[in-house]
């Protein structure tokens, strides 16, 4: 018996809103349909009115988990078009942020991969872990989420001695615990049970359907854009690709672990080579006219930004690619012919950002399926009318 | 008198106001000691220590709006819940710590009881299908099927390895068998791979991780509750958590010596016992990950069935030897 389930727009396995439309038969899934668009924001239309400055700000809340790397992918790009090369301690400053920041994604996602296998233990003392990391991010930036330490041309906190120290005593805690997180995860018999063979994606398949990210490193595709165009510190500063060749949920497990670990080298690094000299330098309040790609590697997989500039302080355009939209389309393939037990497990394995990668709004009648395209005006026009003829709203029989 | 007795037998102890109490208390238990082992503290808030939390919960549950689909079978679907707990309960009083008299086999013991105590607990698996079945939501339909597809694969393993004990004391009868270890203490030992075989099947039967499947939030909402709110989820939560309680105790009469020592020293027995039980599924549960449907039939055949098989082999050999 053939029949169709509905994962969202709300469900429990889901954070945000979106639609996977499974037809399963009995519990192997047969097909899948993927539907966006129930979580628009219109953050790109919002950056084209804010200065270059405020859009620091704005392109921060795209993200509430890679807030940093979105940041940084637009204040990279800009200072480019505006030529400005900020001093080597802001820099380091920035990509330390940078680097907690991936620490503080990867724990979570690793308690959020437990969750949906089922295993609560684990994903609470990730969690636990998670508490340390976010207390270094607030003592640096004074703020737990959007850190607001980017700046154009540089950083807007220095850090001192003390801070250091502490810094340095999180991450050798965290390593601890991660290694320790790291054999639970390979080696647990029922979640490796849970994880391993599930959601394959070959090596082809990944480079065909432009997986980024652990996704992509996962399935053997040692593609990472701090190594292959190492921007600003990255170059001077000794890490490896993580990569597994197991191509399942598993592998982006063990390559997600082994991120954290590369990251509090890079921490360590980074922390004890830090430059003296200033943290920033003075910005213009306008951008030369030109266009910018920047890239940038997201706890999530590559993110782009594409910026141009007209001369004035407003950008002319801001293009957001979010990692979690390169991966749809391996997504599709990995859930196919899997159980309905592991599409929990195979989607939140892409670690998606559902809002981050939301750029249109379909209009879909609930009765029919049809769907429209409507100019605002005409949407206002009729919300406007069907508000005049409703009935008082405690009268009002709501159709499901 | 007798139909006062008989009352006070039925309502309060060891009826439904003592399996009550106590059924919350064993929740608040296994809650803590699973929040504990996640480095959490658990319910602190509601009475001293918490422990009135299952009960906050269980009456919050009762006043909350109670919706029953269009498209159910509404009286099926009402129904279900009342019969469930009470299947339960009956079988909580075949328990030998309220009738340890063993000269005296009266209503609630008698020879056989063993299979009844075991049937009993089977209905409520088939009771949560039908109830998936009579809402007609597209996640309960599939929890309801998983329903029955583990059952399929724990209750043989879980009758061989209950039974076993039981040739080896050579009775039906839970208070003999009881006796019998409680005599020959050191047979017990004997037992220990059908008491893990049990304990792993009872944690299979009561749905809880690693075989939450019915109910997997993440991958079916609520399983085979998704259509259940108010009161009749309030039910069958009770439900559950009798069950856990009549499965320990009877775990721990087969398998742990039963509850010598008359009613008060039985009782703390009962107690002790029971929680070392449910202290030994905690751990199973915060130890584990829930695992897939097909994986669980096939454990259960591959491992656990052959396992409980051994175990009633060692049983008749070691009956040979003995007489």
């Amino acid at each position: 018996m053939s029949f169709q389930i509905p994962i969202g727009p709300q469900h429990p396995a889901l954070k945000e809103p979106i639609s996977l439309r499974m037809t399963v038969e009995g519990e192997v899934i047969t097909d899948v349909d993927m539907r966006l668009g129930y979580n628009h924001r219109g953050m790109e239309k919002l950056a084209e009115e804010k200065s270059w400055l405020q859009n620091i700000y704005v392109t921060e809340r795209i993200c509430g988990i890679c807030s940093h790397s979105h940041a940084t992918c637009y204040v990279q790009g800009v200072e480019k078009l505006m030529e400005l090369a900020p001093p080597r301690r802001g820099l380091y400053i920035r990509y330390l942020v940078a680097e907690l920041e991936r620490v503080h994604s990867h724990l979570l996602w690793l308690g959020v991969a437990g969750h949906e296998a089922g295993f609560d233990s684990f994903f609470m003392y990730t969690w636990r872990d998670r508490e340390i990391v976010m207390d270094l991010l607030e003592m640096i930036s004074g703020n737990r989420v959007h850190y607001a330490i980017n700046t154009l041309g540089g950083v807007r906190r220095d850090i001192d001695e003390g801070q250091k120290a502490k810094i340095l005593e999180g991450v050798a805690t965290l390593r601890k615990r991660s290694e320790y997180y790291f054999y639970i995860g390979a080696n647990e018999p029922s979640f490796v049970a849970r994880i391993a063979g599930v959601g394959y994606l070959s090596k082809e398949s990944a480079i065909a359907l432009c997986a980024v990210g652990p996704v992509a490193r996962a399935s053997g595709v040692a593609r990472d854009v701090r190594k292959d165009d190492p921007c600003a510190v990255y170059g001077e500063l000794d890490f490896e690709v993580a990569t597994a060749d197991t191509c399942d949920v598993l592998g982006r497990v063990v390559v997600r672990v082994k991120e954290l670990l590369e990251s509090y080298k890079l921490i360590e690094q980074m922390v004890k080579g830090l430059p003296a000299g200033d943290i920033a330098v003075k910005a213009p309040r306008k951008a030369k006219p030109g266009e910018v790609v920047s890239r940038y590697e997201a706890p999530r997989g590559e993110n782009i930004h594409y910026i141009k500039a007209n001369g004035t302080d407003k950008p002319e355009r801001l293009k957001v690619r979010a990692p979690t939209l390169a991966n749809y389309p391996a997504t599709v393939e990995m859930l196919r012919k899997g159980f309905i037990a592991d599409i929990p497990l195979i989607f939140a394995a892409i670690d998606p950002c559902i809002c981050c990668a939301e750029r249109t709004v379909t209009l879909v009648a609930a009765g029919s399926g049809e769907e429209s395209v409507v100019r605002m005006s005409d949407l206002r026009r009729q919300a406007l009318a069907r508000h005049q003829n409703a009935p008082v709203k405690r009268n009002a029989v709501w159709p499901l | 008198m007798a139909v006062v007795r008989t009352l006070l037998y039925l309502v309060v102890y060891p009826g439904l106001l003592f399996l009550f109490v106590y059924s919350t208390f064993c929740e608040w238990f296994d809650r803590k000691v699973y929040a504990r082992l996640q480095n959490r503290m658990g319910p602190t808030h509601t009475g001293r220590f918490g422990l009135l939390q299952p009960i906050a919960d269980f009456f919050k549950l009762m006043a909350k709006e109670d919706i029953v689909p269009e498209a159910a079978d509404k009286r099926l679907f009402s129904i279900l819940p009342v019969v469930g707990l009470a299947v339960v309960a009956t079988a909580g009083l075949l328990l030998p710590v309220w009738n340890f008299d063993l000269a005296n086999p009266g209503l609630t013991s008698f020879s056989g009881d063993i299979i009844v105590v075991l049937y009993l607990l089977s209905l409520p698996t088939l009771i949560l299908f039908l109830a998936a079945w009579a809402s007609t939501n597209p996640f309960a339909t599939i929890g309801g099927a998983r329903v029955l597809t583990m059952f399929f694969g724990y209750e043989v393993p879980l009758f061989l390895a209950v039974l076993s004990p039981a040739i080896l004391a050579d009775s039906w009868r839970l208070a003999e068998i009881a006796a019998f270890y409680q005599a020959k203490p050191l047979l017990l030992l004997t037992n220990l791979l059908g008491f893990i075989v049990a304990v792993i099947a009872v944690q299979a039967k009561l749905e809880r991780t690693p075989f939450d499947i019915p109910h997997a939030e993440t991958e079916i909402v609520g399983g085979t509750f998704t259509e259940y709110s108010g009161k009749k989820l309030a039910l069958f939560r009770l439900t559950f958590d009798i069950e856990l309680v009549v499965s320990s105790g009877l775990l721990a009469a087969v398998f742990l010596g039963g509850f010598p020592g008359g009613a008060v020293v039985g009782f703390l027995h009962f107690v002790v016992k029971t929680l070392f039980v449910i202290f030994l599924l905690s751990l199973l549960r915060a130890l584990t990950s829930r695992i897939r449907i097909d994986q669980v039939v096939s454990f259960a055949w591959k491992y656990l069935a052959p396992l409980a098989v051994l175990q009633l082999l060692v049983t008749i050999l070691l009956k040979g030897l003995l007489s």
